[in-house]
């Protein structure tokens, strides 16, 4: 999979993506593309559409129009093969809730298509990775919620995907564990495609290579997460990350599209 | 945090046996973490065995024979079946893991499929517990054992068939309750097309072919004429058919609610 294909092409590749519920246009017409080695921070208020739009690059959601391909996998012609190659959590990190951590590592790592030796193996590596050894033999619902979201990074990591998408993996942890996650993101970025979403702006200059604001589903800003700073009025001096962020999703779509247009785009 | 392994990348393709197999075997591992398969067996093998004895009077017919322990079969299925199959999908769509295994390397048919077949393993389960029965009346007399492996066979094509209406009706709704009541609802209206009474009742006004008909959709129809000891193709033929048609209709309905 990932060691067949050019080093340069996209691991992911988002084509005008539109998603309609009925009446609401939830996405309007979203073009990504996410090669090896970005860590990607999806960013925009709740209900700009970042979790739909993460479930239609995993195939979760069939998008209204538009393509995702993984690896150079569309996922619409060959979703089996698109689903090998990514590790995703979904938003709430959400796991079988009677079984124990390792029964449910077991279970991704037989739908991984992992089996005897080598699936325990994977198995103790996720929970090391994630710290979970001291909860392995509990029930998934009895976690913390800090454990619960841990879990689900395990899972995703499971079978060392080259693409990660990870819905807020963050959100829930004490100060300690979003400290040692953004460390483990920041080390599996070197040679993956990441893309999280996250409400923590800080998170986006502590591990992001790269910033994406969504609006009313569509994307107001792409860029570096130091270039996003710089669009912060200039009056501002404390939280400008915060004050950017403000600044390109209070306005309508109208003023995001001009925004858009003044710069900030690669 | 360790670092990163030289293993390769990315998962292993399987095959769809092999993914089915995945599925079946968490979803029927899942049903002894809860109480719900001791639950289940309990009330299960106590209300056979009460109607077979109370009401069937299985020693008064001074027959060696299992009539009275198979025929009430149907109506227990009626309001049991919908308890196993009611948390399928509608547990996955409430708890939100739905989204976790529709984005695992599975086909939408390896999840239908691989989670029929453990809730229809359990039901079988259930159903092979009752061996004593048979046990009991071999000792008792000498019974038609053809007639009994038939009788049996086609009790489990019943739970089949029911499990998956209720499969579907499950993947319609986050509710568990609702998926209950409306799977309860289901199976009694396929036994009712074929029970006795219904039938009289069209007779008096419907023409002979129009009611053959509709006794031809019921459940019951199908499960007395086995009960009876025939293997007639038609009878496994339209329990086979009604799972086939329900599954089908399961993979369009998760694709369609799952993100309700």
């Amino acid at each position: 999979m990932a060691s067949h294909t050019d080093r340069k092409a996209p691991r992911i590749e988002a084509v005008k993506l539109e998603k309609r519920f009925g009446h609401i246009h939830a996405v309007r017409g979203i073009d990504l593309e996410v090669p090896a080695g970005q860590v990607l921070g999806f960013l925009g208020p709740n209900g700009a559409g970042k979790s739909t739009t993460m479930r239609m690059i995993t195939g979760f959601l069939e998008p209204s129009s538009g393509r995702v391909k993984l690896e150079g996998i569309d996922i619409a012609e060959d979703p089996i093969a698109a689903k090998r190659t990514f590790g995703y959590l979904p938003e709430g990190a959400p796991a079988y809730p009677d079984m124990t951590v390792e029964e449910f590592l077991a279970f991704i790592a037989a739908a991984r298509g992992f089996s005897g030796r080598d699936a325990k193996d994977r198995v103790e590596r996720a929970i090391g990775r994630v710290n979970l050894q001291g909860v392995r033999r509990q029930a998934f619902e009895t976690l913390s919620k800090g454990y619960k979201r841990r879990t689900g990074l395990a899972q995703a990591l499971l079978h060392d995907p080259g693409i990660l998408i990870l819905d807020e993996p963050t959100d829930g942890l004490d100060p300690n564990q979003k400290f040692e996650v953004r460390e483990l993101i920041k080390e599996l970025g070197g040679d993956r495609a990441i893309v999280l979403s996250t409400h923590i702006l800080e998170e986006v200059e502590a591990v992001c290579t790269r910033a994406v604001v969504i609006n009313k589903g569509g994307i107001v800003f792409d860029g570096t997460p130091a270039e996003m700073e710089a669009r912060a009025p200039r009056d501002v001096t404390k939280n400008r990350m915060d004050a950017a962020f403000r600044a390109m999703t209070t306005g309508d779509v109208a003023d995001a599209a001009a925004a858009r247009t003044k710069g900030g785009r690669r | 945090m360790s670092t990163t392994s030289a293993q390769p990348r990315s998962a292993l393709a399987l095959s769809a046996l092999a993914r089915i197999t995945v599925v079946f075997r968490r979803e029927f591992r899942s049903y002894f973490q809860t109480p719900l398969a001791a639950v289940f067996l309990v009330i299960f093998l106590f209300l056979a065995g009460l109607f077979a004895f109370n009401i069937g009077g299985f020693y008064e017919r001074n027959q060696a024979d299992l009539r009275p322990f198979f025929q009430f079969h149907p109506w227990l299925y009626v309001f049991l079946v919908p308890a196993v199959s009611m948390r399928l999908w509608a547990e996955e769509r409430r708890t939100g893991t739905i989204e976790l295994i529709m984005t695992l390397p599975f086909g939408a048919a390896d999840l239908v499929i691989g989670k029929f077949l453990a809730a229809w393993a359990f039901t079988t389960v259930a159903l092979s517990l009752t061996f004593p029965m048979w046990i009991t009346v071999s000792w008792l007399g000498n019974p038609d054992h053809g007639t009994i492996f038939v009788a049996y066979l086609a009790s489990a094509l019943l739970a089949g068939a029911f499990l998956a209406v209720g499969a579907f009706l499950s993947a319609l709704t986050k509710n568990q309750v609702i998926a209950f009541v409306l799977c309860a609802v289901a199976c009694f209206v396929l036994l009712l097309a074929g029970f006795p009474a219904v039938l009289d009742f069209i007779r008096g006004w419907a023409p002979r072919g129009a009611v053959e008909g509709l006794a031809s959709t019921s459940a019951l129809t199908h499960y007395e004429s086995m009960m009876r000891g025939v293997i007639d193709l038609r009878d496994v033929l339209y329990f086979v058919l009604v799972m086939a048609a329900f599954l089908v209709l399961n993979v369009f309905a998760i694709d369609w609610k799952k993100s309700d």
